[in-house]
């Protein structure tokens, strides 16, 4: 059995799903995140919402804040980079991350070029709009693809979009022939054998979960309703007015969220929900970062 | 015959893959409700334990769960299955089903840096190939426990009666042997009743 560093972080993936993966920025946070069922947390130093109030640029967290994260819980601890940071990605590496979030919600370091992740030993998550974008972070090594979104809006529109994308691009990749794949691999800018795959799976080569605007139970449950595999909720926890009962009843509705009796439940009294920017007052549209 | 595979959270699908290519019917467990399906073996997959035991608990699970298990119901646990089905943790206080005599050390060889594969040798089985994700392992074991694994010095895999556990992921390979197994002693046990 091969020690295949790439297999063990898809794996790691596989571990997740069906799980919720919870924005913090304290270990209390984090504490109260794995108490409320959080499959995994992301240790961040502003949560894309207020990332969004604060305006300018946007970098990795202090890693001594991501370390204290790290000891404050059992569960793995996720943590960004910028957009073709290798360097910020190194440093993550160096501190034992178990996974990268090669990020559009912090400022890109590089406008043209992702990070080669097959170089890391660390597994990367990276955010898609569509199938060419999922694809693409897939041959440069992501172990696990996530649904843009838009970030720290509170808004699912965009991550609902995104999904349906992904999706009825994987359907149409099943209905081609066989010697249409090519044409398809270059219109969609990726390799052959990631369209090959998806042509006979139905499925991206790795596990897929939604993010980006997730706000409520009944939010991540519409997302794994479009086929997600799991749920990120970043803004809408820990800006909500009761994060611990919002963040249980959002890890039980993604269980569950084929139960409308057990979603009417879970979506009582959960106090004030994230406030919320429509998607024509967005003033940065993070989605548009890396392509 | 019918295996439920509880499917809270993790890779339950992986286990589901492999019951299908074995020929074996599975239902999905979410609810209570789901473990009245007269079911003549559970799995518990991996996934995170302190997540899985949170809604064992919230969704009213975990006695019905205990009951079958103590009437003899198999049950197979790999990784986060294996952690929920000892009786204790180190230095842990999540809550377990607690059916069997074993001590269990979580993420006990680190984080995923430290997660690797290889091949170890399954009592009654021979050489397999063995994933550790973020993996446990058993620290001590009772006297009514069966040692089926060593790797490394040690113990990834023991049964106690109608439980069997892993510490790494057969359901991450190609290779059905474990699962083969587990449903020979599902057989054994409705043979026996």
């Amino acid at each position: 059995m091969s020690n295949n560093r790439y297999e063990l972080n898809v794996n790691l993936a596989q571990m997740l799903k069906g799980g919720v993966i919870m924005d913090v920025t304290t270990p209390e946070q984090a504490k109260i995140a794995e108490q409320a069922g959080a499959c995994a947390v992301m240790a961040l130093e502003r949560i894309p919402a207020d990332i969004r109030a604060a305006g300018g640029v946007s970098r990795m967290s202090d890693p001594k804040m991501i370390k204290g994260i790290q000891q404050a819980v059992s569960i793995p601890v996720m943590a960004k980079c910028r957009i073709g940071h290798i360097a910020e990605a190194q440093i993550l590496q160096a501190i034992e991350i178990d996974y990268i979030d090669e990020s559009e919600v912090l400022s890109p370091a590089d406008d043209v070029y992702h990070i080669d992740k097959s170089k890391f030993d660390v597994p990367f998550v990276c955010g898609a709009r569509d199938l060419g974008e999922a694809l693409r972070r897939i041959a440069e090594g992501a172990s696990m693809i996530r649904t843009k979104g838009e970030p720290g809006t509170g808004d699912v529109v965009q991550a609902v979009r995104h999904m349906r994308k992904i999706y009825s691009q994987i359907r149409h990749i099943q209905a081609l022939r066989g010697d249409e794949l090519f044409e398809e691999a270059k219109n969609l800018q990726v390799p052959i054998n990631l369209i090959q795959y998806v042509f006979e799976n139905g499925r991206l080569p790795v596990v897929n979960f939604a993010a980006g605007g997730v706000a409520t139970p009944a939010d991540a449950a519409l997302m794994m309703t479009l086929g997600a595999e799991g749920v990120f909720v970043g803004s809408g926890i820990f800006k909500s007015g009761n994060p611990e009962k919002r963040a249980a009843a959002i890890v039980k509705a993604v269980t569950n969220y084929k139960d409308s009796d057990m979603l009417a439940t879970l979506s009582q009294d959960l106090g004030e929900a994230m406030v919320g920017i429509n998607e024509g007052e967005i003033k940065i549209i993070m989605e548009e970062r890396g392509k | 015959m019918k295996i439920g595979v509880l499917a809270l959270q993790g890779a339950f699908k992986e286990h589901e893959k492999m019951l299908t290519a074995l020929g074996v019917k599975w239902c999905e467990i979410r609810q209570a409700e789901d473990l009245s399906k007269n079911l003549n073996g559970i799995i518990i997959p991996g996934g995170e334990s302190t997540v899985i035991s949170k809604l064992l608990i919230e969704l009213n699970m975990m006695d019905k769960l205990q009951h079958i298990l103590h009437t003899g119901v198999p049950v197979f646990g790999t990784c986060a299955g294996l952690i929920l089905l000892s009786k204790q943790i180190c230095d842990d206080t999540t809550t377990t089903i607690g059916a069997m005599d074993i001590e269990v050390k979580r993420n006990a060889y680190g984080r995923q840096l430290g997660s690797f594969a290889a091949n170890g040798e399954f009592l009654g089985i021979g050489t397999i190939p063995m994933v550790f994700i973020r993996a446990p392992y058993i620290k001590s074991v009772g006297k009514n426990v069966q040692v089926l694994c060593t790797l490394q010095d040690k113990i990834v895999a023991a049964r106690q009666e109608n439980y069997l556990v892993t510490a790494f992921h057969p359901e991450l390979t190609a290779d059905l042997s474990v699962h083969k197994y587990f449903i020979q002693m599902v057989i054994d046990n409705i043979g026996n009743n």
